[in-house]
């Protein structure tokens, strides 16, 4: 039993890091139909902008006041790269063809990625470093913020990570935040509105290029307080991280139901779970680690086979 | 309209594309400034993520013994010259490098590369341009003595040679250490899937249970995640007395932490692949305990090995020489050793290379690792380890010896 719980937090602190990036693939896609390929490079540059904030702003001090604003730092970072993304590269496209936008999702995903690769610890074509910066070609130290990181809380059996109760802490209180905004604010009505049918939200009023911009806006936020826990779950970060973490949270996000935002949440923890208890219970040749992603994907494409529109089903109502 | 713009934009894009290719330089300097001839020594490494702190330190010890050649007038009527290619450590990458080397005919050896994996898809590439290949660092048993290396070696390639031992030898070297010297009757392994790792935990195991160990877990993590939680949690209830690791620093510094902070506060034993300052980096501040094994003895133990030292650091490279600087270095100065008798009276690079493969072959002189010669499958004959252990934040030797 013992072991069920172990492996069942595990799987929801994985899971909690999947739902916070699987609701920014899931809200662009309700609104635009588009599949943001590049989303994972967005939580990358969070969790570097977390990292930048703390060594420049505090030297790398560890105390606990610093992480809100660490994880303000994160924000607008991956704000920024989320606003000036939909701005440069999306909004162009919006009328092309819809391959277009796709691989232009593809094609920004990898400059981002060589962009911090290259160009972290440097101004761009020199060699200066004003707040002498790591270099970012190898992985990086993430500070290990006190209280929670630190020491496991031992509870009977089972071994309690402060870093999981923070992920999955940041996952209630941002799923709560989103039920909030998307419910009972202008903006969210107007994003439900633009995402059931942008041409009759437009002759509403709505200002449709705005509540896009906050589509894009609202994933990045969440994207980037997955990447502060993702940091101080794993003590490194690396301007590779978001490329199998945003592939598994899209993953997470139609198995949920793409375009629904609880069923990103839901997606996101059944795979984390589904990922730790077949690390640990399934048995023989083909149980353990080597496998375990195998039957998360398994599980995925049976889904996906037996209801299409995944686990929670697409909110929105058919376009008649 | 449409189509004729079509036209206009490729017409002109496809007469722009040509004119920049025209205008590339070709790297071919055939002779140097002093009349000499030119051969090239190529650097295949990961000059670039997270293995790059070890593929500079190769880089650097082969630019160090190339100018010191050149300074010495080693070859006479030659100057040699090194052209590093980044592998990124990724097999596809590295073939290209590969291919890149064998389309230059000025080329008269490589050093490379640093990961098994790699270099299973370099070789062939190489050897059949006929190039020398000298790794510093591939451990892998199966490069020089074929897949079935352990019941009927073959040598498949007669262009492949190394300056390490090989997991062979590091794998039953840190079975041993484990089971007599520290006392550890059941062990956990962990490995990420690559040549490198696998193959590692493979031959610790094998030597292992035959010692009379127990193998109490055998895991895998797969290389791109960071998160381990799941791995630790399946192991932990085994109680090993210790973790045995295949695979590099950038995995197992996190691995090393993230299983002392889930309560498992047990030694994290690898290979020469975690054998790196970055590794006690990542693995913070409870990676005091924890052990690597790395080929030949510490390069400042021995006096040719510090006076390499002193002279890397009078050079003024920026990145440390790393693990593999000294194999580098005694790589380099075979290939010239060799050199030293193919390109006697020679034109061209292109055409000694077969008596370049066979001069390889013959080599025998004291490098600063120890002697470097080569036995009849390309494996190096001095088979002496090191297992280091984390003191006080750093790697400190605890026991050299040669392995029988």
């Amino acid at each position: 039993m013992d072991t069920f719980i172990q492996q069942l937090i595990n799987g929801l602190s994985l899971g909690s890091l999947y739902a916070l990036i699987a609701v920014g693939y899931t809200v662009v896609y309700g609104i635009l139909q588009l599949i943001n390929f590049a989303h994972g490079e967005v939580f990358m540059i969070g969790a570097f902008g977390a990292l930048s904030t703390s060594l420049v702003l505090f030297r790398g001090t560890t105390a606990l006041w610093t992480l809100p604003v660490m994880i303000i730092g994160a924000v607008i970072a991956s704000v920024t790269t989320a606003v000036l993304m939909e701005r440069f590269a999306y909004r162009p496209l919006r009328h092309a063809p819809r391959l277009a936008p796709l691989i232009t999702a593809i094609g920004i995903s990898v400059f981002l990625q060589e962009l911090v690769r290259l160009n972290y610890n440097q101004v761009p074509f020199t060699s200066w470093n004003p707040f002498d910066l790591p270099d970012a070609k190898s992985i990086i130290p993430f500070p290990s913020i006190d209280v929670v990181t630190g020491p496991a809380i031992q509870m009977g059996g089972v071994t309690i990570q402060r870093e999981a109760i923070f992920t999955i802490g940041a996952l209630i209180v941002c799923s709560a935040l989103l039920w909030w905004f998307i419910n009972h604010t202008k903006m969210g009505h107007g994003m439900q509105a633009v995402s059931q049918d942008q041409d009759t939200a437009r002759l509403m009023g709505i200002n449709v290029d705005r509540i896009i911009v906050v589509a894009f806006a609202l994933g990045a936020v969440l994207a980037a307080v997955a990447g502060v826990a993702q940091g101080l779950q794993n003590h490194n970060i690396n301007f590779r991280m978001g490329f199998l973490a945003g592939l598994k949270a899209f993953v997470a996000a139609v198995l949920g139901g793409i375009g629904n935002v609880a069923g990103a949440v839901v997606g996101g923890l059944v795979l984390g779970v589904i990922e730790a208890m077949a690390t640990q219970y399934i048995p023989g040749q083909f149980g353990g680690s080597p496998w375990k992603d195998v039957w998360a994907f398994v599980l995925l494409i049976l889904v996906l086979v037996f209801r299409p529109q995944g686990l929670l089903g697409e909110k929105a109502v058919d376009r008649a | 309209m449409h189509q004729r713009s079509v036209v206009q934009v490729g017409a002109s894009l496809l007469i722009v594309s040509l004119a920049l290719s025209a205008c590339g330089s070709r790297s071919d300097t055939k002779t140097a400034t002093n009349g000499n001839k030119t051969a090239v020594i190529g650097v295949m490494a990961p000059l670039s993520g997270d293995l790059s702190a070890l593929g500079l330190g190769i880089q650097h010890s082969v630019e160090l013994a190339v100018k010191q050649a050149n300074a010495n007038n080693t070859i006479p009527g030659w100057t040699l010259k090194v052209e590093a290619k980044d592998d990124e450590g990724k097999p596809d990458v590295g073939k290209n490098a590969a291919t890149a080397f064998a389309g230059e005919s000025n080329v008269a050896g490589v050093v490379g590369n640093l990961n098994s994996s790699v270099a299973q898809s370099t070789q062939p590439v190489l050897a059949t341009a006929k190039i020398v290949q000298v790794s510093p660092a591939n451990t892998n048993p199966s490069l020089t003595q074929g897949a079935n290396f352990a019941t009927t070696p073959v040598r498949t390639y007669a262009t492949y040679f190394r300056t390490c031992t090989t997991d062979a030898v590091q794998g039953p070297f840190a079975a041993r250490y484990l089971f007599q010297k520290a006392g550890f009757k059941k062990v956990a392994t962990i490995h990420d899937k690559k040549a490198y790792g696998q193959g590692l935990v493979a031959a610790f195991s094998k030597e292992f249970t035959a010692l009379g160990g127990t193998i109490t877990a055998a895991e895998t993590i797969n290389p791109d995640e960071s998160n381990y939680q799941s791995v630790i949690s399946k192991v932990k209830p085994t109680a090993p007395q210790a973790v045995y690791y295949g695979g590099e620093y950038p995995q197992s510094g996190p691995l090393s932490q993230q299983m002392k902070a889930a309560g498992l506060n047990v030694p994290l034993m690898g290979g020469d692949g975690i054998y790196d300052p970055k590794f006690i980096v990542l693995a913070g501040t409870t990676a005091n305990g924890d052990l690597a094994t790395s080929v030949g003895a510490p390069t400042d133990s021995l006096p040719a090995g510090k006076k390499f030292l002193a002279d890397y650091a009078a050079a003024g490279y920026k990145e440390p020489a790393a693990a593999y600087g000294a194999y580098s270095y005694d790589a380099a100065n075979a290939i010239i050793n060799a050199l030293k008798v193919s390109l006697k009276g020679a034109t061209d690079v292109a055409s000694t290379r077969q008596a370049t493969i066979d001069a390889l072959g013959k080599v025998s002189f004291d490098g600063i690792t120890g002697k470097v010669a080569f036995d009849k499958y390309g494996d190096s004959v001095s088979r002496v380890l090191t297992v280091y252990k984390v003191t006080d934040l750093k790697w400190a030797p605890v026991l050299t010896e040669a392995f029988k």
